[in-house]
Order: C-alpha cells, then sequence, then structure tokens
C-alpha cells in the first residue's frame, strides 16, 4: 500500500522546495495525503481522549499489548483475505476482554496478576503474528506496515471505518467519564457510592482495544506510545487540572498552532511530543 | 452488590420479628448506626459474633481494637460491603447499603500515588457527583445555578477543613494530614448525616493526628453529624469521644470511654489479663492487649497504590 502511495506521489511529478506553504499546498493535492492527514486527525483526538485516561489509570501497559495484538489480527486477516481493518479492531477487543477477564481478589486491588497475564497476551500475540506472516508463505512485504505503520494509502472507505468508531468510542467513553475518572482516583470511594467499577473497567479496557486498533493502523503495531502514552502523559505533566488536561492533548498530538496564552516554559515536553505526530508521516513519506 | 444487599435486608426481615419491627424502627430511627447481635464471616472464618453497638445522630463513637480483630469489616458491614450472617444492622434507619447518600466514607489507605496528578479540589469534588454518568459540560458554572451551587459547597468544605492553601495542588505531592483533610471534605461535600471513617488517623505524625481529631471532632459538634471512627490507638480521640467501642472476636463492649477503658472491662472482653495505666497528662496506656495474628491481608491491598 505505501509503494503504490509513492508511486502516486512519483508519478505527479513533484519535488519538495523551501517554500513551505507551496509544498503543503503540493501535499493536499494528492489525494492519499489527504486521506493520510484526515485518519491522523481522527486516531490523534481518540488516541488523546482515551490515552489520558490510560496514563492516569496506569494502564499503559495493557494498552501496548492491545496495539501489539492488532500485528497478528492484521497478518492473520490478510492471510484468510478479509480485511485488515476488522482484523484490527476484532483482534484487540478480544484481547481486551481477555485482560478484562482476569480475575482479582476479594479486595479487587491486586493488580500483579493483571500484568503477568497482560505480558503472556504479548507474548502470545507476537508468536501468533510471526506465524501468520510466515504461514502467508513470505509475499506479505507490508510487514513492516503492520509494525510501524501505513500512514499512506488509507482509503476512503478506512477514513470513514476510522471516523465511525473513533465517534461511537469517544459517545462511550463521554458517558463513562466521571465515574471511571472516580473509580480510578478513589476506587474504595467510589464503590462505597455505587460505582459498578468492575464494568467501567472493563467498558474502559474494550474503549482502549478500540483506539489501540485504530492508533496501530496508522502508526503501526510498534509505535501507539507515540499517540497514546505521550501526549496525555505530557499534558498531565503540564497541569493538573483534568479539563485543561483536555485541552492540552490534543494540542499536543495533531500539531496545531499554540496559541501564546497556553505557552509556558515548561512546555518544551509538548513541543517535542507534538513533533512526534509528525515525524513518522514524514520519515515514511519522504525517505524511501 | 445487590445480591449482598438483599441478603442484608433479608437478615434485617428475618431476624427482626412482625410485632417488634415497628418498635425497632423507631428506636433505629434515634440512632445513626445500630448493630444488634451481629455476626461478619469473611473467606468461612467468623471475624467477630455477638456485636451490639449503637451510635446516636451527632455523636461521636470509636470502635477500637488491635490490628486484624475486624474493624475494617465492621465498617463496611455498616455500609452493606460485607453482609451479616446473623443479627440485625440498621444504618440511618435503613438496611445497610441503602443510606450511600447520606454517609460520608473515609475508607482506610495509606496515601494517594505521589506521582498522582490531579488536584485536591477534584478528589473533592468527586464527592459531591463522581457516580453520576457523562462528563460535566465545561463551563457549565456559568450557565447553570445547580452547577453554580455545587462549586460554591465545595469551596465551603475546602474551607471548613482548612485546606483552601493546598486544595489546587496535585494530591500526591501534598502530606498525609493535608491528604486526609482534603479526603473529610469529599466526605462531608455532600452533608451527610453519618460520616464513617476508617482508620483516619493512621500513618499521620503527631501534629496532624491532633489537628485531624480536633477537626472532625468540630464537624461532629457544629454540624450535628454522627461519627464512627475506627482506630487502634485512642490517645489522640480520646477527649473528644462520647462513646467507645471495644472489639474482639467474641464480642464488643461499648460505653463511655471511662466505663470501657479499664483493666477488668478489656480483661473480660479479651480474656486475657490486661492493664490500662493512666500517664500524667490524662493519657491512657493499654498493656498486654492481644495482638491478633496478621491475616488481615485486605487491610495492605486496600491502601496500595492505583490500579496499574
Amino acid at each position: 500500500m505505501v509503494s503504490s502511495g509513492l508511486a502516486a506521489g512519483a508519478g505527479s511529478g513533484t519535488a519538495l522546495g523551501w517554500n513551505i506553504g507551496e509544498d503543503i499546498r503540493q501535499l493536499l493535492a494528492l489525494h492519499f495525503m489527504v486521506n493520510a492527514f484526515r485518519a491522523g486527525t481522527i486516531v490523534a483526538v481518540v488516541a488523546g481522549a482515551i490515552g489520558w485516561f490510560m496514563v492516569l489509570r496506569r494502564q499503559s501497559f495493557a494498552g501496548h499489548t492491545l496495539a501489539v495484538v492488532s500485528f497478528p489480527g492484521a497478518s492473520g486477516a490478510i492471510l484468510l483475505g478479509i480485511s485488515a481493518t476488522a482484523g484490527y479492531f476484532a483482534a484487540s477487543i478480544a484481547a481486551a476482554l481477555v485482560i478484562a477477564g482476569v480475575p482479582r481478589s476479594p479486595g479487587g486491588r491486586s493488580y500483579s496478576s493483571e500484568s503477568a497475564v497482560i505480558g503472556t497476551v504479548q507474548a502470545f500475540a507476537l508468536a501468533c503474528g510471526a506465524l501468520f506472516v510466515s504461514l502467508y508463505g513470505g509475499f506479505l512485504n507490508s510487514l513492516t506496515g503492520l509494525l510501524f505503520g501505513t500512514f499512506l494509502g488509507i482509503s476512503d472507505g478506512q477514513v470513514t471505518t476510522l471516523l465511525i468508531a473513533a465517534a461511537a468510542a469517544l459517545a462511550v467513553l463521554a458517558g463513562i467519564a466521571r465515574p471511571l475518572f472516580f473509580a480510578t482516583v478513589d476506587p474504595d470511594v467510589a464503590r462505597a457510592r455505587g460505582v459498578p467499577e468492575r464494568l467501567v473497567s472493563m467498558v474502559f479496557l474494550l474503549l482502549l482495544g478500540c483506539a489501540a486498533a485504530e492508533v496501530s493502523q496508522i502508526t503501526g503495531a510498534l509505535l501507539v506510545f507515540a499517540l497514546l502514552v505521550m501526549p496525555a502523559a505530557a499534558a498531565q505533566q503540564l497541569t493538573a487540572r483534568p479539563a485543561l488536561s483536555f485541552v492540552y492533548v490534543p494540542w499536543n498530538v495533531t500539531s496545531r498552532p499554540v496559541h501564546s496564552r497556553f505557552m509556558r516554559s515548561s512546555d518544551s515536553s509538548s513541543l517535542a511530543t507534538r513533533s512526534w505526530r509528525v515525524r513518522p508521516a514524514a520519515s515514511s513519506s519522504f525517505s524511501r | 452488590m445487590p445480591a449482598e444487599h438483599d441478603r442484608a435486608a433479608g437478615s434485617v426481615a428475618a431476624a427482626v420479628g412482625s410485632a417488634e419491627l415497628a418498635a425497632d424502627r423507631q428506636l433505629a430511627s434515634r440512632s445513626a448506626v445500630r448493630f444488634d447481635r451481629a455476626e461478619a464471616r469473611l473467606g468461612g472464618r467468623t471475624i467477630w459474633s455477638d456485636v451490639t453497638l449503637n451510635v446516636a445522630p451527632g455523636e461521636f463513637v470509636a470502635v477500637l481494637g488491635p490490628n486484624g480483630v475486624g474493624k475494617s469489616t465492621l465498617v463496611k458491614a455498616a455500609l452493606g460491603l460485607v453482609p451479616l450472617v446473623s443479627g440485625t444492622a440498621i444504618v440511618l434507619g435503613r438496611a445497610p447499603g441503602q443510606a450511600g447518600r447520606e454517609i460520608g466514607y473515609l475508607p482506610q489507605r495509606r496515601s494517594f500515588d505521589a506521582g498522582l496528578r490531579v488536584r485536591g479540589i477534584d478528589v473533592v469534588s468527586l464527592g459531591a457527583d463522581g457516580e453520576r454518568w457523562g462528563v460535566p459540560f465545561p463551563g457549565g458554572g456559568r450557565l447553570f445555578a445547580s452547577r453554580r451551587a455545587a462549586r460554591q459547597r465545595v469551596k465551603e468544605v475546602i474551607e471548613l477543613v482548612g485546606a483552601t492553601g493546598f486544595a489546587g495542588q496535585p494530591i500526591g505531592q501534598v502530606s498525609g494530614g493535608e491528604q486526609q483533610r482534603l479526603l473529610i471534605a469529599q466526605a462531608l461535600v455532600r452533608r451527610p448525616r453519618l460520616l464513617i471513617l476508617d482508620e483516619p488517623l493512621d500513618s499521620l505524625d503527631l501534629p496532624s493526628q491532633a489537628g485531624v481529631a480536633a477537626l472532625i471532632s468540630r464537624v461532629c459538634q457544629e454540624h450535628g453529624v454522627a461519627v464512627l471512627l475506627v482506630a487502634h490507638d485512642v490517645n489522640p480521640i480520646l477527649s473528644y469521644l462520647d462513646r467507645v467501642a471495644y472489639i474482639a472476636h467474641g464480642g464488643a463492649v461499648s460505653g463511655t470511654p471511662s466505663e470501657v477503658i479499664t483493666s477488668g472491662t478489656l480483661s473480660a472482653l479479651y480474656g486475657t489479663p490486661i492493664e490500662v495505666l493512666r500517664t500524667s497528662d490524662g493519657r491512657l496506656v493499654v498493656v498486654g492487649q492481644p495482638e491478633a495474628p496478621a491475616r488481615h491481608t485486605d487491610r495492605h491491598a486496600d491502601g496500595a497504590a492505583l490500579p496499574w
């Protein structure tokens, strides 16, 4: 998919110059680049919102594993001849259910068994992915794409799928946001107040699986941290206010101009994060 | 846990005959918490049995006893999180677990994770509406009077507990005593009639213990809130207490501190010679108190760090 995108880019006979405005105009004239930006923006918003809770809940390992699981999901789907997008979502959501199903101790706070299960799931997933790739017979030249992302060559249909999944995930997240926040910050009081903590945690893991599946289609299975963890972690370091933090996350991930009012001396971490969003796209499109 | 509520409610109904019910309700309406010959089991073991305890509205009552004797289980039974196997419990005139909105609960814990980047004021606000679905609409304070009132109430309780100075800082970065003040504010936000505190003075230094104890007493007296406080050391709260209950595997004794904290009463309760000494500054020292074996693993798991 990458190669076809690059071929289209090379075919139109454009070359990059130092005129940045002109460069951007030329980029946006290419339909696959527009789709890449659309998909990237959708994924960045979802990853920012869900990643914020993931970082707060210290579930980055689970998030990473759910992303890694998308690798066997996609390669398995290609092996079976079905849509890779369906494979991404099916595998990540199935893995989220496995992790959510880990029995907890009666106190509900022993997470050591959870990380053991997550590690096992991750090892199993990587092994399955390698197996599917080898079963496919060596013709799967998009292995790098599965692991490191295929930003280009995203079809209109895929953008629509991403948009629908993103809207659904954000709507569910908005619905459970406050009890989820309560159960994360103060689980004992939340339980005593009647917050269905297990249900909320499970729904969140499913959302995380959904987000990981979306993100890994853009950044690949191995670079999900770039979108899920770093913007949210940076935002939480910048401010302890939840609402303002949510303002920072999209700023961090979507590389839009930062209003001078929000620029502080400690913003260097946010700038570093924002460049992340740009770098994978730039390296995959121009260095090859 | 609807099943447990049903069981607890069932045991209330079964144990109290219909003729006695009216009289009992009347008595219960005059008490904030009432345990009558209650027994609790966890994992097939009897934690305590034959516990009778009464907390009147506006009263400051401490539940005392060595570690591992089931004090936290008593709190959980009052909240309806642990069902009773026999006896009755009535909390604010209802079965345990049915009066959630009118109870302020402070669980046993050590502290918040130092890396938790959430402000104290946000933790206090969660006490007001944390279990409601959805997200608060940004800027709603300007549009809705109820949101403005809720925000005002949060500010008020933060001022009440003397936390105004540090409520804006991340809660992981304030001291243990300051966290405890914020948590008391969280428990008070909805104007509860009953405050249940599980070891609020645990792991605090002595000046913080004195400050928090004085605060709880002030809340109890000025706002008419009944307080059920679990502690293993009576001294920081002794001068504020209306009544104490000592709990042991065999049951519990309750009464005024001078009645209960005596060598004779405690020796009879624990079945082993116990001596109560009074120091020159009025502090009580309980000598020979049996330490129960450390089998209460939930005690440490409860206060552990945030979910991974």
